[in-house]
C-alpha cells in the first residue's frame, strides 16, 4: 500500500519576513526553509499507519517546490518517510490554490497512490484550500480535520473534528485525509533515521513530466501590506496591587468591557 | 567585492555553514528535543535533585546513547554528529549530557572496545535504547586524579572473580544496571563488567551536592561480590584501558561545556538589552559590553577548536593530549562564561528562573571529573617538554 504525504516547504515561522514589491512574491533567499509544521502531523499519521500495516507498506513525499530547497525534504525522510517526490518547474512559482492542486493531482496520478494525506493548513499561505482540491480534482473522497485513522480492509476509517466533538466517518481507498494536529506530536528523527535519511531518493518532476502545461493561476494578488503597527501600550505605574487593579477595572469598564 | 551580511550575535563566525547537512539535523534534532523535554523541567529537577530514569529511554529512541559506535544497535555516527549532540544536550543541562557521556563513552564504549563479542550481545543493544543503564566505576574515596594506586582488588577463587573495595563520585551509580569495575588484578588493572544487582553489591547515592544536582552520584560498595571468569574485560590490561574510555568521554564534554557556556552567552545578551538601569539597557554600557564580547570571543573560538578537534578525530589522528588540551581550554573558559553572565543578571542570576548559576554549578563538576585542570595541565606539561611532573 502506498501512501502520499504532500508537504511544503515554507519560511521558518521565526525568520523575518519580506515581500519582493514588484513579484508580490515572499522573498525565499537567505531565509530557512522549514517542512510546513502541519504537514509533520501528516507525516506522523502515516507513519503511525505504516507501523500499524507493515512493511509492505511505503510512505512518499510529495512537494511542490524549487529544486534548490529539496534537501529541507531530508528531515522527513529521516523521521521515516520512503522516498520523496519534488514537483519542480518555474512554471509553477506563484501558483494559487486552483493551480497547486491541480498540479499536485496530477503528479499523485503519475506516483500512484493508496492514501494521499495533507496537513491541514500552511503555515504561509494558510488558505487551507488545498487538500479538498486536490480530492475533487481527483474525484477521491476527501476526509478533512481528521484526529485519528485507521485502516480496515480496503476503507479508512476517521473521526473527524468539529466544533462540538467528532464524526466517526469511513469511506473506501484510494481516499485523501487532512489531519488536525490531535493525530499525535510527530516524532523525532532518529539519529538512525538520519544516517538512513542520506540514501533515500528525491526525485524530481517537472511540469511537463505529469503533461501539466501552460496553466496560470486563477486567483490574483492585487496589494498586500504589513500588519498595522501596534500602538504603544500605556502602561500604568501603581503604588500597590489594590490601586493597580483598580486602574485596569477602570479601564475595562470605561470600553463597557466588564 | 560583495557585501557581507552582518553577523549574527548567535553564530557570529557563520560556524554552522562549516557542518554538513546531516550534522546539522542531528544538531537540530537534539535541540528540538532538548527543548522539548529538558528544559520545562530542569530547573524543578536540579532543585529536587533528580533525573527521571525514563529519560534514557528517550535518549535511546533518539539514537544517542553510544551513537559514536558501530554495530550492536548503535548508529556509528561521526564525531562532529556525537560533539554537537553532547553540545546541545549540555545547552540543557549537564547532568543530560552526563548521562549520555557515561552511557555511551564510558561504559559502552568500555564493552565495545574491550569487551567479548558475546560481552557486547549481553549489553550493547539494550544500552543503545536505554533499556539497561551502566556507570563507569574508576574514581575511589583516596584515589581520584591517581587512579593508579586504586585498592579495589580483584581475585580469583577457582574460574571466577571477587571483587572487593570502593568506588566513589560514580555517575548513574545509583539508577546502574550493570557497572564497569576497575580493579587491581595479580597482573595489573583489568575492568569486569558487573550488574548491580549481584550479592554484596551496595550503591549508596550522594546526596547534598551543590553542582550537577540533576545527575546522579554514586558510592559503589564491593564486598566480596562474585563474578564468573568471563565478567573481565579480556583485552584490556592496564590503566590504558580505563584512559582509552576517558579520552572519549573528554572528547564529548569539551564540545558539551561549548553548549553550557552558549546557552549563559545567550542568557546574558538578551538580559542586557532589556534590563535598563540608569534609564538605558544594561547592554549599553561598555563595562558589559566588554564582558559579552569576552563571552562572545572564548565561546566562538573554543567552538570551533571543538571542531577542529572533531574533524581531526573524523581523520583518525587525535592523539589524547590534544584532546587535554580541548578538555582544559574549553571547560576553563565555560565556567569563565557561566560567571561573567551570572555577575551580568546581577540578582536574578542567583534563582534558578535563569539557567546561569545552575550551569556555573554545574561546570565545576565538569571541570573536576575527567581529569582536572590540573591534570589536563600537567598531560599537556609533559606533552611538550618530554618530562612528567606527576610523579
Ligand atoms: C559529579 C561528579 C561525577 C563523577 N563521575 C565519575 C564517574 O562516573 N566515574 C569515576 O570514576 N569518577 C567520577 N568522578 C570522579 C572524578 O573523576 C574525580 O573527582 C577527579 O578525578 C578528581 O579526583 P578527586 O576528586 O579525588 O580529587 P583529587 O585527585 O584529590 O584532587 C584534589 C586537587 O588536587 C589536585 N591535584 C591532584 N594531583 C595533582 C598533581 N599531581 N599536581 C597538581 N595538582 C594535583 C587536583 O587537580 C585537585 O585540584 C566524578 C566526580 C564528580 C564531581
Amino acid at each position: 500500500m502506498r501512501i502520499v504525504v504532500t508537504v511544503k516547504l515554507v519560511p521558518d515561522l521565526n525568520a523575518e519576513k519580506r515581500i519582493d514589491p514588484t513579484t508580490k512574491r515572499l522573498v525565499r533567499t537567505g531565509m530557512e526553509t522549514v517542512l510546513n509544521p502541519y504537514d509533520e502531523y501528516a507525516l506522523e499519521a502515516a507513519l503511525q499507519l505504516k507501523a500499524k500495516q507493515g512493511d509492505d507498506t511505503t510512505v512518499t513525499l510529495l512537494s511542490m517546490a524549487s529544486e534548490s530547497l529539496k534537501e529541507t525534504l531530508r528531515k522527513a525522510l529521516a523521521m521515516g518517510a520512503d522516498d520523496a517526490v519534488v514537483l519542480s518547474d518555474d512554471a509553477l512559482a506563484g501558483s494559487d490554490v486552483a493551480m497547486t492542486s491541480a498540479a499536485l493531482a496530477q503528479a499523485l496520478k503519475k506516483i500512484g497512490f493508496d492514501l494521499v494525506i495533507c496537513g491541514g493548513l500552511a503555515d504561509d499561505g494558510s488558505t487551507g484550500g488545498v487538500p479538498g482540491a486536490i480530492a475533487e480534482h481527483l474525484g477521491l473522497p476527501g476526509l478533512t480535520n481528521a484526529r485519528h485513522l485507521e485502516i480496515v480492509g480496503g476503507t479508512i476509517k476517521a473521526q473527524r473534528e468539529t466544533d462540538s466533538g467528532y464524526q466517526a466517518v469511513t469511506c473506501p481507498l484510494p481516499a485523501l485525509v487532512s489531519v488536525t494536529m490531535a493525530v499525535g506530536e510527530p516524532r523525532y528523527a532518529s539519529l538512525k533515521g538520519i544516517m538512513g535519511a542520506k540514501k533515500k531518493t528525491i526525485a524530481t518532476l517537472s511540469g511537463s513530466d505529469i503533461g501539466f502545461e501552460n496553466r496560470a493561476p486563477k486567483t490574483e494578488l492585487l496589494s498586500f501590506a504589513p500588519p498595522p503597527a501596534r500602538t504603544k501600550a500605556r502602561i500604568v505605574e501603581a503604588s500597590d496591587g489594590a490601586t493597580g487593579a483598580r486602574a485596569i477595572f477602570d479601564f475595562l469598564r470605561e470600553r463597557k468591557l466588564v | 567585492m560583495t557585501e557581507a551580511a552582518a553577523p549574527d550575535p548567535l553564530d557570529f563566525l557563520v560556524l554552522d555553514a562549516l557542518l554538513s547537512d546531516e550534522e546539522r539535523l542531528t544538531r537540530d534534532t537534539v535541540r528540538a528535543w532538548v527543548r522539548d523535554r529538558v528544559l520545562p523541567e530542569i530547573a524543578r529537577w536540579f532543585e529536587a535533585g533528580i533525573l527521571p530514569k525514563e529519560l534514557a529511554r528517550e535518549l535511546g529512541d533518539l539514537g544517542l546513547l553510544g551513537m559514536q559506535l558501530t554495530g550492536y544497535g548503535c548508529a556509528g555516527s561521526g564525531a562532529v554528529a556525537y560533539g554537537l549532540s553532547c553540545m546541545e544536550l549540555e545547552a540543557g543541562d549537564s547532568g543530560v549530557r552526563s548521562l549520555v557521556s557515561v552511557q555511551g563513552s564510558l561504559a559502552m564504549h568500555a564493552i565495545h572496545r574491550w569487551g567479548s563479542e558475546a560481552q557486547k550481545r549481553e549489553w550493547l543493544p539494550q544500552m543503545a535504547r536505554g533499556e539497561r543503564i551502566g556507570c563507569f566505576g574508576l574514581s575511589e574515596p583516596d584515589f581520584g586524579s591517581n587512579p593508579a594506586g586504586m585498592r579495589t582488588r580483584a581475585r580469583r577463587d577457582g574460574s571466577d572473580w571477587i571483587i572487593d573495595g570502593t568506588k566513589m563520585w560514580i555517575t548513574n551509580g545509583g539508577i546502574a544496571d550493570v557497572a564497569i569495575i576497575w580493579a587491581q588484578a595479580p597482573d595489573g588493572i583489568r575492568g569486569f563488567v558487573v550488574p548491580t544487582g549481584v550479592p554484596g553489591f551496595t550503591i549508596n547515592d550522594i546526596e547534598r551536592k551543590l553542582s550537577l544536582r540533576a545527575s546522579v552520584t554514586s558510592e559503589l560498595v564491593l564486598s566480596g561480590v562474585r563474578v564468573p571468569t568471563d565478567a573481565m574485560l579480556e583485552s584490556a590490561s592496564g590503566l590504558s584501558g580505563p584512559l582509552a574510555c576517558l579520552c572519549e568521554a573528554r572528547f564529548g564534554l569539551l564540545w558539551g561545556s561549548m553548549g553550557a557556556a552558549r546557552t549563559c552567552y545567550e542568557t546574558a545578551l538578551q538580559y542586557a538589552k532589556t534590563r535598563v538601569q540608569f534609564d538605558r539597557p544594561i547592554g549599553g554600557f561598555q563595562l558589559i559590553q566588554q564582558r559579552l564580547v569576552a563571552m562572545l570571543l572564548e565561546l566562538q573560538k573554543g567552538t570551533l577548536l571543538a571542531l577542529h578537534l572533531g574533524r581531526m578525530k573524523e581523520k583518525g589522528g587525535l592523539h589524547p593530549a590534544q584532546v587535554s588540551f580541548g578538555k582544559l581550554n574549553n571547560v576553563r573558559v565555560a565556567l569563565d562564561i557561566a560567571r561573567s553572565a551570572r555577575a551580568v543578571l546581577g540578582a536574578s542570576g542567583v534563582t534558578l528562573e535563569y539557567p546561569v548559576i545552575r550551569h556555573m554549578n554545574n561546570l565545576e563538576s565538569v571541570s573536576t571529573y575527567e581529569g582536572t585542570e590540573e591534570v589536563h595541565t600537567l598531560i599537556l606539561g609533559q606533552a611538550i617538554t618530554g618530562l612528567s611532573a606527576f610523579d
